[in-house]
């Protein structure tokens, strides 16, 4: 689904200052193709604000986000929010709405819309009010509409937070059927099962910085950083 | 005491046997009351939520005055609506002062500043909840503002409740432009005063008892309106 062109993201230098806290201080990240990037560490780190940051939501008070080469962002990529707002509308309405939004009309928008929802396996409710749908399925219903934008990077805060570990398993599944259709993904999470599972790479947040970016199974069997290995012995650094 | 016994029980006589100069009246009533809540919501409902989602110039003072409007006395926009509409104002050759467009448009200047002030506050807190993701999907403020509107339309039909409410009980401003004439402009709100100070009670109760109901009935339907859309909506 996502474009042929490999996408390219790079952050130079990025801080983001919240009032007195220094949320991100100093990033340089580059993801280049469709990479499976998890970011871990621990509540505060700044995951949900690098991850906004870089999706164009929050402006970052230093540094620069660069798309493909170029300064300014394009409408190529979508976020997936801990707790996604759905209208009071049916399942399949919330979809076409996003497509709507970004000029898809017609025919394509209702064959792209149903066609979403399929992938993650809510063909079935697709006239059901969204708000009825359970926790797992507002998830799955989330990525479907920010999938059927056709984005070529894809942005997941925290999306297994609060599932119980059947619908966690399912949008673990639907995360890699995204990716596997050519997308990017970079998701935050708690949940290092999914970590381990879903990501490729792993990078590692302390207190608004970058404390190590590793290939996942590196990671898992002897982090770089004393922060990281904290983290994993289940002491908080 | 008998007399006010009586008198409810005349009125609910002139309620019963449809009584033509009561329904005649309620009627006009119903007439500009709706006419002027539509108007004021069609125009009060974009402009509440605009004002809540987008970053205007001057948006403060724009929240001050709409909440001061809030409390705009009657009388005073009776007033200046008599002044635009009488033969010597700016709208006079227009020929419709003591006609139900004038009490239209005396209601709606009162009914408007209530149901923009409510809306934006009913939306702005929505927009806490809703910006991030609206934003994120590359919905502008503008495109925001009908889809707050519908998303939130069950809980803004208190909003048009009020509105309307606000729109039939007006008295003050109707009695100025409209000069209750018997037929032509007397609404219930108007006609009650008259016929209490004529001593004309089983009227005056009844007409009081309609608008009761009315409003008693419009609180009830709204009410299962928004309990429905709770249970199949969320």
């Amino acid at each position: 689904m996502a474009s042929a062109i490999p996408v390219r993201l790079e952050a130079r230098g990025l801080g983001v200052q919240l009032g007195s806290v220094r949320a991100l201080d100093n990033i340089d990240l580059a993801f280049e193709g469709p990479v499976r990037i998890a970011l871990l560490g621990a509540n505060g780190a700044g995951k949900s604000v690098l991850l906004r940051t870089l999706h164009g939501l929050m402006k970052p008070t230093q540094g620069e986000i660069a798309w493909s080469g170029e300064a300014a962002p394009p409408r190529g990529q979508a976020m997936v929010f801990q707790r996604p707002v759905l209208l009071r509308r049916s399942a399949l309405s919330n979809v076409e709405y996003a497509l709507d939004v970004n000029g898809v009309r017609g025919a394509e928008r209702a064959a792209r819309a149903r066609d979403a929802l399929a992938r993650v396996g809510l063909a079935h409710v697709a006239l059901r009010s969204a708000r009825t749908l359970s926790g797992g399925e507002q998830q799955r219903l989330a990525i479907a509409r920010a999938w059927a934008l056709r984005p070529r990077m894809l942005f997941l805060d925290e999306p297994t937070s609060n599932l119980d570990p059947p619908a966690a398993a399912e949008i673990e599944r639907v995360i890699g059927e995204v990716h596997a259709a050519g997308t990017a993904i970079v998701f935050s999470t708690h949940h290092l099962g999914l970590a381990r599972r879903a990501g490729a790479e792993i990078v590692f947040l302390h207190r608004g910085r970058v404390a190590e970016r590793t290939p996942t199974d590196v990671f898992f069997r002897s982090p770089r950083s004393p922060e990281a290995a904290s983290y994993l012995q289940g002491e908080l650094p | 005491m008998w007399d006010i016994a009586a008198s409810f029980r005349l009125a609910f006589g002139l309620i019963t046997g449809a009584d033509p100069e009561l329904w005649r009246i309620v009627s006009l009533s119903l007439e500009v009351s709706v006419a002027s809540a539509l108007i004021a919501c069609a125009i009060g409902l974009p402009l509440g939520a605009l004002v809540a989602v987008k970053p205007l110039p001057g948006r403060r003072a724009l929240v001050v005055a709409m909440n001061a409007l809030f409390g705009l006395p009657s009388v005073v926009v009776g007033l200046v609506v008599y002044l635009l509409l009488s033969r010597a104002g700016p709208l006079g050759s227009l020929g419709i002062l003591f006609t139900p467009p004038a009490i239209v448009i005396a209601q709606t200047l009162l009914v408007l500043p209530i149901v923009a002030a409510l809306a934006r506050q009913f939306v702005e807190d929505a927009w806490q909840e809703y910006r991030e993701q609206l934003t994120s999907l590359g919905v502008s403020a503008v495109r925001a503002v009908p889809t707050l509107l519908w998303d939130l339309r069950y809980s803004l039909l208190t909003v048009v409740l009020a509105g309307l409410g606000r729109s039939a009980s007006e008295v003050g401003a109707v009695m100025i432009v409209g000069g209750n004439i018997d037929g032509v402009t007397r609404v219930m709100t108007t006609a009650i005063a008259l016929k209490t100070a004529e001593g004309d009670l089983p009227l005056a109760l009844a007409l009081g008892i309609v608008l009761l109901a009315m409003v008693l009935l419009l609180n009830a339907a709204a009410y299962a309106v928004r309990e429905w859309s709770v249970k199949h909506h969320g």
